[in-house]
């Protein structure tokens, strides 16, 4: 299938010293913040990809990075083709600007409490000066809400009404691809099942492609196609979603899944995981998850594994197989 | 039969508001054996917090009990005095919270609190406190327990903060450890670990735990028995092998099913229509009864079910009907 977007070498470097004073006082010296490490990936057009990994390991990063709301340090990200930290093209730069949505967790928090629904959902299509008539109704109905909701505000709603607002306004330009950074981390399970089931519905009747941000594992086996697994801002396993579920291959994948609870783990008993995720500022040499990989060598110490391809898996470890 | 380290019965707490009278919790009753790991489920807003918050005297005002009683260990406690209820928590109840900061002075060094809590609630020496304080932070996994007693609570990752937190709770040896929302805030690694111990501490210890998360996952591999909550009411007790794989309520079916499964992969979820009901706006009857496919017209009448209405499992008037 043709790729929509394209990620090569994606870095970020986030600037985390303490204030120059500090740092004199102190004799400290500047510290960086690996938010991204060499992250490639391909996403298919009218698929849905899923970036899962527990928090701080990067997925919000990528995700602000593919929409434009953050630039890259290195690499770079291409959507159909452009590369909208480089293309000098205006009008190739708002057409992809409005191939590419996002939505976010907080349904509460990413809507202007001041503004009826019917100015949220149609700003995108406002700002570029396009027809808005009858436009709100009409999302808001693609949505599962009514028509007549388009005169209220958004204190009206409750919050899985308000994610399908925020699903509204993404749809408004025509998009291409959604990036959904947690979208039903923040709503009850029966909620969630509506919010799912729409997006699903809706990637089906436009075609869309979803970039899905989410460290629910049950969310992602649910709905991805393929998916990709961060590790402290590298990407350290990618597959088709069976087959990352069904035969993990990297030693944190297979630790993840082993941790997450299962709707029919009666009596379960899990062997803990060791450890917790390391300092981000000053990561572990090598492989960054050895000191709690229970397959660890030497190696793993001194190198950086990089991505190899083992039947239909991408994954970054030395003895992987 | 054993003696229940807990017993509620027909619990009821109230919020007096100027233009209504809210029933967050409303005739809730059950019991915790010692030993025995009791979940509590339901939407945000079902009445978990405050059912725990009721049990341990706890509410914020206005909010306040206004009927049914609870019992620890054969001892009434919902009409304590609040001293004495001070006195029950620490050495009788032991809490866990969602975020551990809450639990925790941070202007303290975490051995100091361990053996404030110790010293009050236990006839020991000064240096048996501080021996017990060290105890009890190894026993959470705390690494380099002796060395970090001194430690603030800052200095912790969230991780081993609520590792300090179920030190702390256990420290005076109580019979009930009430965990709301223990791990929500924690990764998936984390989580595990925590839940660990927890079933670690309850087993070796035979603490009885009411542990409330909305994690349906967590209450099954952790819990011995569940509690589903629906509006301030319980819609279903039971067994949780049986409730979660044979629920009875339609509640509890409609849940279960718009639950995605980590086993399938793009299967329709199941969709319960509408949302909880606000307090002020409670229909009369079943309080499930806007939402439910299964109603029919004694559902929207009188006062709703209780858990005695079907076959004891379950507060639905045709809960046999529902589950054939
Ligand atoms: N603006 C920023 N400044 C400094 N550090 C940041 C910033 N944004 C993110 N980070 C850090 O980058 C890492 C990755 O963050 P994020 O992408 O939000 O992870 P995730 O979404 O997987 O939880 C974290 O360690 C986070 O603290
Ligand atoms: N001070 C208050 N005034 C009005 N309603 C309140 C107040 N405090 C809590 N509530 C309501 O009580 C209900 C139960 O809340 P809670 O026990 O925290 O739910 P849960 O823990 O199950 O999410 C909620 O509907 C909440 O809105
Ligand atoms: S590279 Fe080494 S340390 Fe890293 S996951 Fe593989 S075996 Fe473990
Ligand atoms: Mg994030
Ligand atoms: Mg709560």
């Amino acid at each position: 299938m043709k790729t929509l977007v394209s990620i090569n070498n994606l870095s970020r470097v986030f600037d985390v010293s303490r204030p120059w004073l500090n740092r004199l006082i102190e004799r400290g010296s500047k510290e960086y913040l690996h938010a991204v490490s060499d992250v490639s990936l391909n996403i298919p057009a009218q698929s849905i990809y899923a970036l899962v990994g527990e928090s701080g390991s990067g997925k919000s990063t990528i995700g602000k990075i593919v929409v434009g709301l953050l630039e890259p340090s290195n690499g770079s990200v291409e959507i159909g083709g452009v590369d909208l930290a480089r293309e000098t093209d205006k009008a190739t730069v708002a057409r992809t600007r409005a191939d590419i949505q996002m939505i976010f967790q907080d349904p509460y928090a990413s809507l202007n409490p001041r503004w009826r629904v019917s100015d949220i959902v149609t700003e995108p299509v406002r700002a570029r000066g396009g027809d808005i008539s009858g436009l709100a109704e009409r999302l808001l109905e693609q949505v599962g809400l009514s028509g007549e909701d388009a005169g209220k505000y958004p204190h009206e709603f409750s919050g899985g009404q308000r994610q399908r607002i925020c699903i509204a306004r993404a749809l408004a330009a025509g998009p291409k691809l959604i990036v959904c950074d947690e979208p039903t981390s923040a709503l009850d399970v029966s909620v969630q099942a509506q919010v799912l089931n729409l997006m699903s519905d809706l990637q089906e009747e436009l075609g869309l492609t979803y970039l899905l941000i989410s460290h629910d594992l049950t969310i992602v086996r649910h709905m991805a196609d393929r998916v990709g697994v961060l590790y402290l801002g590298r990407l350290i396993e990618e597959a088709p979603c069976d087959d990352l579920f069904d035969n993990p291959r990297h030693p944190y994948t297979k630790m993840l899944l082993d941790a997450a609870p299962k709707l029919d783990g009666f009596g379960r008993e899990v062997e803990p995981p060791k450890g917790e995720i390391p300092d981000p500022i000053n990561p572990p040499s090598g492989c960054a998850f050895h000191p709690r990989c229970p397959l660890a060598i030497d190696r793993c110490k001194q190198e950086s594994p990089q991505m190899q391809q083992i039947a239909s898996s991408r994954v970054a470890c030395f003895r992987a197989g | 039969m054993v003696e229940p380290v807990l017993s509620v019965r027909n619990l009821q707490v109230e919020i007096p508001l100027r233009k209504s009278l809210l029933r967050p919790v409303d005739n809730v009753s059950f019991d915790i054996a010692p030993g025995e790991i009791l979940g509590v489920v339901g939407e945000s807003g079902a009445g978990k917090s405050m059912t725990g918050n009721a049990i341990i005297g706890l509410l914020d005002r206005p909010a306040h009990i206004c009927g049914g009683e609870v019992w620890l260990r054969g001892q009434r406690i919902d009409n304590l005095p609040p001293e004495a209820m001070r006195r029950i928590r620490g050495k009788g109840i032991g809490m866990v919270f969602q975020d551990p900061l809450t639990s925790l002075n941070p202007l303290l060094p975490i051995g100091a609190q361990l053996r404030e809590t110790i010293s009050e609630h236990l006839p020991v020496s000064n240096d048996e406190a501080a021996a017990r304080a060290i105890a009890a932070l190894e026993e959470v996994g705390i690494p380099g327990a002796a060395r970090r007693v001194d430690a603030y609570p800052h200095e912790f990752s969230g991780g081993m903060r609520q590792r300090v937190v179920i030190a702390l709770a256990l420290c005076a040896e109580p019979g009930l450890v009430i965990a709301d929302e223990p791990t929500t805030a924690l990764d998936v690694s984390v989580q595990a670990q925590i839940i660990v111990l927890l079933k670690r501490l309850c087993r070796e210890r035979g603490t009885a735990i009411m542990l409330v998360t909305h994690d349906m996952g967590v209450i099954a591999e952790t819990a011995d028995r569940v509690a589903v909550m629906y509006a301030g009411r319980l819609v279903e007790l039971g067994p949780v092998r049986e409730v979660l794989s044979a629920p009875c309520h339609p509640y509890t079916i409609g849940l279960m099913a718009s639950t995605p499964l980590a086993s399938q992969n793009r299967k329709r979820l199941n969709q319960i229509p509408g949302a909880m009901p606000r307090l002020d706006a409670l229909p009369p009857g079943c309080a499930f009864q806007p939402r439910c496919t299964s109603a029919r017209e004694v559902c929207g009448q009188g006062v709703g079910p209780d858990l005695t209405a079907g076959d004891g499992r379950a507060a639905c008037w045709f809960t046999q009907a529902v589950s054939a």
